[in-house]
Order: C-alpha cells, then sequence, then structure tokens
C-alpha cells in the first residue's frame, strides 16, 4: 500500500521538525519538511499552496519557538496560518484529514481556533473568495480563539518527563493506546486554560485526550485546568498536545532506560503510527 | 578624509602619543605593538585610517590572536634554572597532541572547532568559549551571546556543522555575598546567575539544541569577574570538512544586520575591568536566537548543495576578523556601503568592526549565487555581496567607491612581534610537590572541632559547588533533538546527578557521543599544575563512569586566567599548561581545540585594589561510545548489591570542600595550606581502562566519580538518587600511605583517579578478577529502606542517618 504522505511544517523557530520526521518515517510515512514560505506561495510560483497542502494526508506542526514565540507562542504562526492559509486549511479539514500540534504546534492551533472546535472552518469555507488560493481578508468571523495556553504556574521554561493518563475520546491519534502514558514536556507557556462554558463543552463532547496524572506541581508541570494535557476537536482528526511524543521513539530516550526494563519501542510511537494507519485505510 | 574616515596621525608620533592613541582608541595594543605598525606605515610613507589602525588592533588582539600562548616566557622558579618557553601552546599543547597522534583527530586548532572521526557518514566538532567580560556587564545578553557565539563556531567549521549539544559551565560569586562587600560597581553574583540563566536558556532553548552538560561554581573570587563558558557539539558530514577560497568567490554575508553593538569586543575582552566597566554598553552584543536560528537552516542546505567553497562566523572584530582570515592566503575587496545596516549613521570603520550577532561569511562561486539567494529568500534570511576574494595578498576596504583601507594580508597576520614575557612561580606550600610529606595537622582534625560526621556530610552536600542544580537543568531544554540517552539528572526520581552526558547524533543509530567536563579551581590556590591535572583527571573519570574509553576520547582546553603580563599570574598559566602536556600524553588524550580569555581582573579605580580570577582551566572531553546500551548511570540499582571503592585515597585536603569547612570552624588550626590532590596518571591510567573495560564486560550496575567531597559525597549521591540506602565501613578503602588514614581523610579526601561502583552479587568475582591490577575495596552494600550508615576505622558507626536527609541537605541550597 502507499504510504501516506505527512507534511512537516516548519518556519522561523521551529525545532522538532527532524524528530517529528523520523517519528513519521518510523510510523511507515512518507514525510516532507515545508517551510510555510512555500506553502502560503512567498517564494517560487504563486498558487502552489492549495496543491501543496492537498497534495498531503497528515498535517504536522512540530514544535519549537515558531518567530521567537514573540507577543505569545505560537500566535504568529497561528495568525500566518489563519490569513494566509485559509482556503487550503479548511479545505484539508473539510477532506477529513489528519492534523497534529505538538508543544508549539499544539499552542498554533489553540491560537489558531483549530481547537478545541474547528467545525466553524468547514461553515465558512464557501466564504473563502481570495482568487489566489491564500485565503481571504478579513478572517472569517466564525474562527476565533476559545482557549489558551498561558503561561507555567512556575513562571518558568521547565523540561522534565510526566505521566499522563489517556481519557476516553474520539482522538484518531490515541485510539487503543495505553492507559498511561510517558513523556517528556519542554515549554514555558503550556498551561491550558479556558472560560468554564468551553472547559464544559471539551468535557462535555470528550475532547480531553490527555490529562496529567495528578494536579500536584510537578506532575502537572504548568497547572493546566483540569490537568489537560492534550485535547482534539470533536472530530478526533484535529490532535494538539504539550508532551513530545516524538521524544520518545525507542527506550534510550527513556530518563531510566538503564534501572528499568523497558519494551524497545517508546510511548511516542503509538500516536504516529494511529495517524499513519488511519490514513492508509481513508 | 571624507565619508567619516579619519586618518591617524602616527608617522611622527613619540612613545607616550602612541600609547594614547592606543588607550584612547580602546585598541588594547602595547607599545611594541604600537611602534611595529608606526615603522610599517613610515615605510609606505602614509599615515593608517582609523579603518585599519582598527583591523589590526583587532586582528593583533589577545582574543583573536592569542599571543600570550605564543609568546616567548622566561620562566623562573626557586631553586631551578630559568627556563626558555617558545610559546606555551606549541610547546606543551599542540605538542602534546602531535605526540598522542590519534588516526580519527582529523582537524586539530586550525579550524573554528576541532574535529574528530564519528562513523562513516559523519565527524563530530567540538568548541568551548568564553563570554565573560560581556556577561559581567550585562549577564543576559552577555551568556546569550556566548552561546549563540560558540554555535556559529560549529556552523563555521569545515563547512558547517549542525549543532547537536550544547555544554555550559559558569563560575560566580558566593550567592550570599553581603551588598556592602559588593566591589564598586559589579553586580551581585545571584544577579549574574540569574541572567546568565537566563540567557543561556532563552538562546539554547530558541535554537533547538539540548543544554546537556555543564557546571556551576562558587568561589569568591569570581564576584567581580564571573566566567562563562559556552560549548557547542555539531555534526557534520566527513565531506564537508575542508573549505578553501578562491580568488573570484564573491564574499557573501549571510544573516543579522550590523549595527553599533559590539564594537571594540575583542579588544574589550583583552582589558581588565574596572569600577566603570558598566557604562561601556556599546561593546555588549544584542543576541536573536532564532535569527540564528533561520541562518542554520539556511546554510545547511546550500551546505549540502555545495553552493560555497568556504565559511566562518562573524565573530570578535566582526567582518575585519571573518573576512581577513578567509582572504588571508589570497586577498580581498570589500564595499562597506553594501553592508545591511540596522540604522544610518555608523562610520565605515564601525561597519567593519561591529561584532552585531548572528552573521556568517560564505565564499561563492558566483554561478552558484542565484541558487544561494533563493534558500535564503526561502527562509527570509538576508544574503548580501560584499566584495570578491582577489589573489592580490591584500585586504582592500572600500565605502562608497573610496580605498579607506589597503592592508598586506601578511604584515595583517604575521607582522604583530611576538611578545617577550617573564614568568614566576612561587610554590604556596613547601609541600604542593609530588611525594611531599603532608602538611596537614591530620590528627587534630576530627578531634577537634569537625566532630559530627554527619552534619559534615550534609554541611558538604549543602555547599553550593556540590548542591544539586536541577532547578537550574529543568530550564534547559535537554530532550529537544531526540536525541539524549544519558540525561544531566539520572535516577529513580530523574534528579540525581548524572556523571555526563550521552547523545545519539543520528537518529535510529545507537553509536552515541558522551560529552563531560572537569574543573577545580580550588586547588589552583595551591598549584595551579596540580589544578589543571585534576580537571584533566575529572573530565576523564566523568567519560569512564558512563561507559566511555581513554582511547576514544579528546579533550578541549579552555583557560581562564588573570593579567598575563604579571609574571606570577603567568607562572601560574605556566604551571597548569605544563600539567596539560604531562597528563593528556599520559592518558593518551589528545587536545583538539580550545580558547584562552586572559586579563579577568578587576581594579578598584579609587582605592587602586587589584585582584585576578582564581586560575581556572575547563577541561571538556568527548568521546564517542560504539553502542550506546552498554552505558551505565550513577544511580544504585538494587538492595543485595555490593559497593566498591576503586582507586587510592591519600591524605590530600589541599582545595577540598572538607578544607573549606575546617577553615571556617577552626581558623586557628589553619596555619598552611595542605596537599593538593595529585594526579598520578600511570596509574589513574590503569585504572581507568581497566574499569572501562569492565563496565563493558556488562559487570558494572552503576559507577560514581569520586570529585568535590570525596567518597563520602559520592556515595550519598549514588544512593539517594537510586532511592536505596548503604551500608558503608571506612576500613576496606585502599590507602596510599603506609600508616592508617582517620576516618575524615578516608571519606572527603579528593584524590584523584577514584571511582564508586556499584556490582551485582554474581559478577562480584569476575570484576574482582578484572579487577586484580587495580586498588580495589569493598566498602559495604546497596540496603533495602532509607539508612545510610557508615562505620569509622575503629569500628563505631559514624554516620547515621538517612537518604532522605542527606538528599534534601543536597537539593536545600540552589533550590
Amino acid at each position: 500500500m502507499k504510504k501516506p504522505k505527512v507534511l512537516i511544517l516548519r518556519t522561523a523557530g521551529t525545532n522538532c521538525d527532524a524528530e517529528t520526521d523520523a517519528a513519521f518515517q518510523l510510523a511507515g510515512a512518507e514525510t516532507a519538511l515545508i517551510h510555510i514560505q512555500h506553502l502560503i506561495g512567498a517564494v517560487g510560483e504563486s498558487s502552489r499552496s492549495r496543491i501543496l497542502l492537498a497534495d498531503y494526508q497528515i498535517l504536522a506542526i512540530p514544535g519549537g519557538f515558531s518567530y521567537g514565540d514573540d507577543i505569545s507562542a505560537g500566535i504568529l504562526l497561528a495568525t500566518e496560518m489563519k490569513h494566509k492559509l485559509t482556503g487550503a486549511l479548511t479545505q484539508f479539514i473539510a477532506d477529513g484529514k489528519l492534523i497534529i500540534g505538538i508543544c508549539n504546534g499544539f499552542q498554533v492551533l489553540v491560537k489558531a481556533g483549530l481547537l478545541p472546535k474547528a467545525t466553524a472552518v468547514g461553515a465558512v469555507s464557501n466564504r473563502d473568495t481570495a482568487p489566489n488560493g491564500k485565503g481571504g481578508f478579513p478572517y472569517p468571523t466564525g474562527i476565533t480563539q476559545q482557549a489558551t495556553l498561558a503561561m507555567n504556574t512556575s513562571a518558568k521554561f521547565e523540561c522534565r518527563w510526566v505521566t499522563l493518563e489517556t481519557q476516553q475520546s474520539p482522538c484518531v491519534f490515541t485510539k487503543g493506546i495505553k492507559p498511561r502514558v510517558y513523556l517528556p514536556v519542554a515549554h514555558a507557556e503550556g498551561r491550558f486554560t479556558a472560560p468554564p462554558e468551553v472547559l464544559e463543552q471539551i468535557e462535555a463532547n470528550r475532547q480531553v485526550v490527555f490529562r496529567y496524572a495528578s494536579a500536584e506541581y510537578p506532575c502537572n508541570p504548568n497547572g493546566s485546568d483540569a490537568n489537560i494535557a492534550g485535547i482534539c476537536d470533536t472530530t478526533g482528526r484535529i490532535f494538539g498536545m504539550m508532551p513530545h511524543p516524538e521524544r520518545f521513539l525507542t527506550k534510550w530516550n527513556h530518563p531510566r532506560w538503564t534501572r528499568e526494563n523497558l519494551p524497545e519501542e517508546g510511548d511516542g510511537v503509538a500516536i504516529f503510527k494511529n495517524a499513519v494507519n488511519y490514513a492508509k485505510a481513508s | 578624509m571624507s565619508n567619516n574616515v579619519q586618518e591617524i596621525d602616527i608617522l611622527t608620533a613619540d612613545d607616550a602619543e602612541l600609547m594614547r592613541i592606543s588607550r584612547e582608541g580602546t585598541l588594547s595594543l602595547n607599545l611594541t605593538e604600537m611602534r611595529a605598525i608606526q615603522s610599517h606605515f613610515r615605510a609606505l610613507e602614509r599615515n593608517p585610517t582609523d579603518v585599519e589602525i582598527e583591523t589590526l588592533a583587532q586582528t593583533w588582539s589577545e582574543h583573536c590572536v592569542h599571543k600570550t600562548f605564543k609568546s616567548i616566557i622566561h620562566y623562573a622558579e626557586p631553586g631551578k634554572e630559568s627556563e626558555r618557553i617558545d610559546g606555551l601552546f606549541p610547546t606543551y599543547i599542540q605538542r602534546a597532541t602531535q605526540e598522542i597522534n590519534k588516526p580519527w583527530c582529523v582537524s586539530v586548532f586550525s579550524d573554528n572547532a576541532g574535529i574528530i572521526e564519528f562513523d562513516d557518514t559523519y565527524n563530530l566538532v567540538f568548541k568551548v568559549e568564553t563570554h565573560n567580560h560581556p556577561s559581567a556587564i550585562e549577564p543576559y545578553g552577555g551568556a546569550g551571546t556566548g552561546i549563540g557565539g560558540v554555535i556559529r563556531d560549529s556552523l563555521g567549521t569545515g563547512l558547517g556543522a549542525k549543532p547537536i549539544l550544547n555544554t555550559d559551565v559558569f563560575c560566580f560569586g558566593m550567592p550570599d555575598t553581603p551588598y556592602d562587600a559588593l566591589p564598586k560597581g559589579t553586580l551581585h553574583p545571584k544577579r549574574v546567575f540569574k541572567g546568565v540563566v537566563a540567557g543561556v536558556r532563552d538562546y539554547g532553548n530558541r535554537m533547538g539544541i539540548p543544554t546537556a552538560n555543564g557546571a556551576i561554581l562558587f568561589d569568591e573570587g569570581y564576584t567581580a569577574n564571573p566566567l562563562v563558558f559556552c560549548g557547542n557539539v555539531g555534526l557534520i558530514p566527513r565531506d564537508r570538512c575542508e573549505k578553501s577560497v578562491e580568488p573570484g568567490d564573491l564574499i557573501v554575508a549571510i544573516g543579522g544586520q550590523t549595527g553599533r553593538d559590539g564594537i571594540h569586543g575583542a579588544t574589550f575582552s583583552s582589558a581588565e575591568l574596572d569600577d566603570t566597566s558598566e557604562s561601556l554598553g556599546s561593546v555588549v552584543q544584542i543576541g536573536n536566537p532564532i535569527m540564528e536560528k533561520k541562518i542554520v537552516d539556511a546554510l545547511l542546505q546550500a551546505r549540502d548543495r555545495q553552493l560555497y567553497r568556504s565559511i566562518t562566523d562573524c565573530g570578535a572584530g566582526g567582518f575585519s576578523s571573518a573576512v581577513g582570515e578567509m582572504g588571508q592566503d589570497t586577498g580581498a575587496e570589500v564595499h562597506l556601503e553594501r553592508v545591511s545596516l540596522k540604522y544610518d549613521g555608523l562610520a565605515p570603520w564601525e561597519i567593519w568592526l561591529s561584532e552585531a550577532q548572528e552573521r556568517m561569511v560564505v565564499a561563492v562561486p558566483p554561478e552558484n549565487l542565484e541558487e544561494l539567494t533563493q534558500i535564503c529568500e526561502a527562509e527570509v534570511v538576508e544574503a548580501t555581496v560584499l566584495g570578491t576574494f582577489t589573489d592580490t595578498r591584500k585586504l582592500q576596504i572600500f565605502y562608497k567607491g573610496t580605498l579607506v583601507g589597503d592592508l598586506d594580508m601578511e604584515f595583517l597576520h604575521n607582522g604583530i612581534p611576538q611578545p617577550i614575557k617573564k614568568a614566576v612561580w612561587h610554590p604556596k606550600s613547601p609541600a604542593s610537590s609530588v611525594g611531599a610529606s603532608p602538611a596537614y595537622p591530620v590528627g587534630a582534625v576530627s578531634n577537634r572541632a569537625l566532630e559530627n560526621t554527619t552534619d559534615i556530610l550534609c554541611r558538604l552536600l549543602a555547599s553550593p559547588n556540590i548542591a544539586s542544580k536541577e532547578s537550574v537543568i529543568r530550564q534547559y531544554d535537554h530532550e529537544v533533538q531526540g536525541c539524549l540517552v544519558l540525561k544531566p539528572l539520572v535516577g529513580v526520581e530523574n534528579d540525581g546527578p548524572g556523571d555526563a552526558c550521552i547523545a545519539t547524533p543520528v537518529l535510529g543509530n545507537r553509536k552515541g557521543v558522551i560529552v563531560a567536563n572537569g574543573i577545580n579551581p580550588k586547588y589552583s590556590e595551591i598549584d595551579s599544575y596540580h589544578s589543571a591535572a585534576a580537571a584533566i583527571d575529572e573530565a576523564l573519570r566523568n567519560v569512564i563512569a558512563v561507559g566511555g574509553t581513554l582511547e576514544k576520547t579528546a579533550l578541549l582546553d579552555n583557560f581562564c586566567w588573570g593579567n598575563p603580563d604579571k609574571p606570577d599570574r603567568l607562572g601560574e598559566l605556566v604551571r597548569a599548561a605544563k600539567a596539560c602536556y604531562d597528563i593528556a600524553t599520559a592518558y593518551g588524550t589528545p587536545f583538539i581545540s580550545g580558547k584562552d580569555s586572559l586579563y579577568n581582573e578587576y581594579r578598584d579605580t579609587t582605592t587602586g585594589e587589584q585582584r585576578a580570577i582564581p586560575a581556572t582551566l575547563l577541561i571538556s572531553a568527548i568521546c564517542v561510545i560504539e553502542d550506546v546500551n552498554r552505558a551505565i548511570t550513577m544511580d544504585v540499582k538494587s538492595p543485595g548489591n555490593a559497593v566498591y571503592v576503586v582507586g587510592k585515597t591519600y591524605t590530600e585536603f589541599g582545595g577540598s570542600h572538607y578544607s573549606e569547612l575546617y577553615k571556617l570552624d577552626c581558623k586557628d588550626e589553619f596555619l598552611h595550606p595542605p596537599n593538593a590532590p595529585v594526579v598520578r596518571p600511570n596509574k589513574g591510567k590503569l585504572t581507568m581502562e581497566t574499569l572501562s573495560t569492565a563496565i563493558s564486560e556488562g559487570l558494572v550496575r552503576s559507577c560514581h566519580d569520586c570529585s568535590e567531597g570525596g567518597i563520602g559525597v559520592a556515595a550519598a549521591e549514588m544512593a539517594f538518587a537510586g532511592g536505596y540506602g548503604m551500608h558503608l565501613n571506612l576500613a576496606h578503602i585502599p590507602i596510599g600511605e603506609t600508616s592508617g588514614l582517620n576516618n575524615d581523610v578516608r571519606l572527603f579526601s579528593e584524590s584523584q583517579s577514584r571511582f564508586l561502583v556499584e556490582i551485582e552479587p554474581q559478577h562480584r568475582e569476575a570484576f574482582e578478577t578484572r579487577m586484580a591490577d587495580v586498588p580495589l575495596g569493598c566498602i559495604g552494600t546497596v540496603t533495602e529502606g532509607e539508612e545510610f550508615i557508615v562505620t569509622g576505622t575503629e569500628g563505631a558507626r559514624i554516620i547515621e542517618t538517612s537518604i532522605s536527609v542527606l538528599k534534601s541537605a543536597w537539593q536545600g541550597t540552589l533550590r
């Protein structure tokens, strides 16, 4: 069977692209690292964007510090995608394809308004009237940011391993995954927070994919509401998480492999395999 | 001259006038050098322009040319005949590497970083730099641009290496320094500490390079002159390690714009600090890690498509050094008005010298320019053609069509007169040479003031140099790139102090690289020879402790010293350089790169008081390990396993953390400094090689090196990192002296080349057989539960506590 194609989106400050690439390749995908400049047609021929994104089955937004996380984490890339990729992105989602955002990528998805609720995107696709396929402006009013990832309660960047509890959710990426997974976090702005009605909605729709295993610091490393570490949209096809599954691909990534008996495959691999298998099947 | 270019009138200047020009221009040139410039221009029958004299000052600065390490030194020691040393660098550092002659050394001392072989496809580059003076004035910016600079060193080595790992070592004043004791005009050590950590964190994390190894030291000698060492390891394809420049190649600047920041950085770093240095804002550079990330992204693509022939970074001296160096054997013509500026108003010499960050220079064959430009556009990085490499052997600088600088490459690079310096060394303690009798009141130690051994151990664990650095380490992303297989923090709760880190730079491949360091400035209070020797021994112990081998280890040397124009400071430098030669050749571990930062002194302009930092040598070690699955960590693994000491213990308290406590508690007793720990390299080599073999055979469950605080601290760290207790008996520690050593010596002496290891019962026999030629003593067992119990030589329990008490002492200080 043909390998599903993954577009790993890069921009200035992206820095987890190589290991995200390795994770998807390990999972059996064909990957391409694409700078957003190429996707929005800013270099080379114009109108390439829709064609390019449409060529792929999975969009991955890796971790890093897109544009230095100036203003706030992920917001500049989110804004750029919202305004310059609206059409292509809307079509991508409408086609039932997969999007994963890890760490900075999660921040981008939330700040672009694609998580927790991206249904609005589909609803406005016909309002994307820009002739060159780069997306219309002003941005359709249907998509607004509903939640955020705020500064950690510890008020600093922290890198540590955390235990996550897998929740019952429609998330395509975590189907059949272990009830508890162990992954590293590395961020300063990872505290998931939203107005009470949004949180209620997320819970009611079972959109919480991962929770930190305890509310206590540092188990919950950033003070997230309801210990939320990762969420998906209602379809389960758009998924974002703060911890880094691409950093735990083999047992040698684990901080205690010298003292524990571990399987050779790391906890992170299943997430990428699920995505690839879903894309193969659809 | 027009166009903002000044002629500097030196043709008729007398000596006083020459020195005034040097001083007022922050040129940091001495009289001999000024005279050499004067006679060069007298022969040309013209005065130099400001562009020319500034170019010479940068190129000839201590920072760029390392003239102290190349100078002729007349060295004297009491009771010995005076010695003439024709350059410390060729005599001790370079010669060691030549004699050791490892076939896997690809490039040493010639490029921006040293290069060693990794596997069939890749080599590794490694460089450590210092950014001390800027960090003293502006800790955040100074440290950030320090890490930024050393990353560009990797990127500027060969045709460009991908940065894969950062290491950083800091030396600060004591965190509890009273504010009224601060030297005038200096920042409080706590503020420097916070700023430096934040600077390294924000730059390293944004670059996406794991900061995986390091150390933080505190000593009051660093209050006015903190030290910031930043290192980077890079991965480079084997066929991209050589560079060349051809006449006709375009000089292309890639990256950030040029402004008035960081002017005179190179010459500033060759001057002493005083209480007015704080006002010198413009000498500190401003960093932008995202710009640097974009440059890396663009240049690695261009490298793989072979679009340029040579590359170097704009560091100290800016374009003047970068272009001057690249065009050394050809010639270069530069047009300064083409430089992309942050703002208007820069004089030509300022454009030429600016140390604005995140700029690289590449030599591009004209036919490749368009493709290079396209890559840069796609990554949103500026690429500007500044001029052409020529075949004139001249450095010609134009500004708006006018020739504003015309220098002979030969004079620029070889015209500097070789300095002649004097050095003396006076032993600080009559007993500091190898083999002399101990000058320490051994009996008085445990019987008098330091009575409670449990308390001593807790105080040692809590001392800032030994205490946990977790609060700092967690702020660095050490997991990015997904390649770190031994983390800086290890053990059952991921919080024990690992000896060294290991990365697997090629994803999916188990071949790894170990990075470790050694630094012992306290020993140089007694003798910088032993301090330097101990730094090498410590770096190597750390490599061995995680599973590395001496056979595949290379070293970097970073000297941070006081003013080398003062014979006593230079005498200490000579001692340290001699140790580097002696110990490195004995262990067979070559130096592949290094750097020196001298003039780390502070002068109070009102009182005239002057002081130098402790003589400080950082040794960084890099070792290739075939299969990381062979690696081990320092945390004990399970109850019932045996604990052994490997290597002999001597009465060596000089510069030890124990003697610091002793100084505090028994001031009157501390009459003269005791022996510094001495490296016995032949024994040390046998110990390390044999232990390394035992580890590779899978006989060792965990291993920790004995460094600050000796066996006592090492055992406590192993126990609480593993979450198990220990029962130890000091009677079985192998000792190096005929008379019995007392308990405090056995526990806290800092003798070199020693390790603590944990051995499973079924491997004890094989381990003991393997280690037959090495001093070895089984001193106890790992136990279930929390008890940490040490029995002294007389059979009484001298420590009776729990690992949680020890751990909280260790974690409390810098939390």
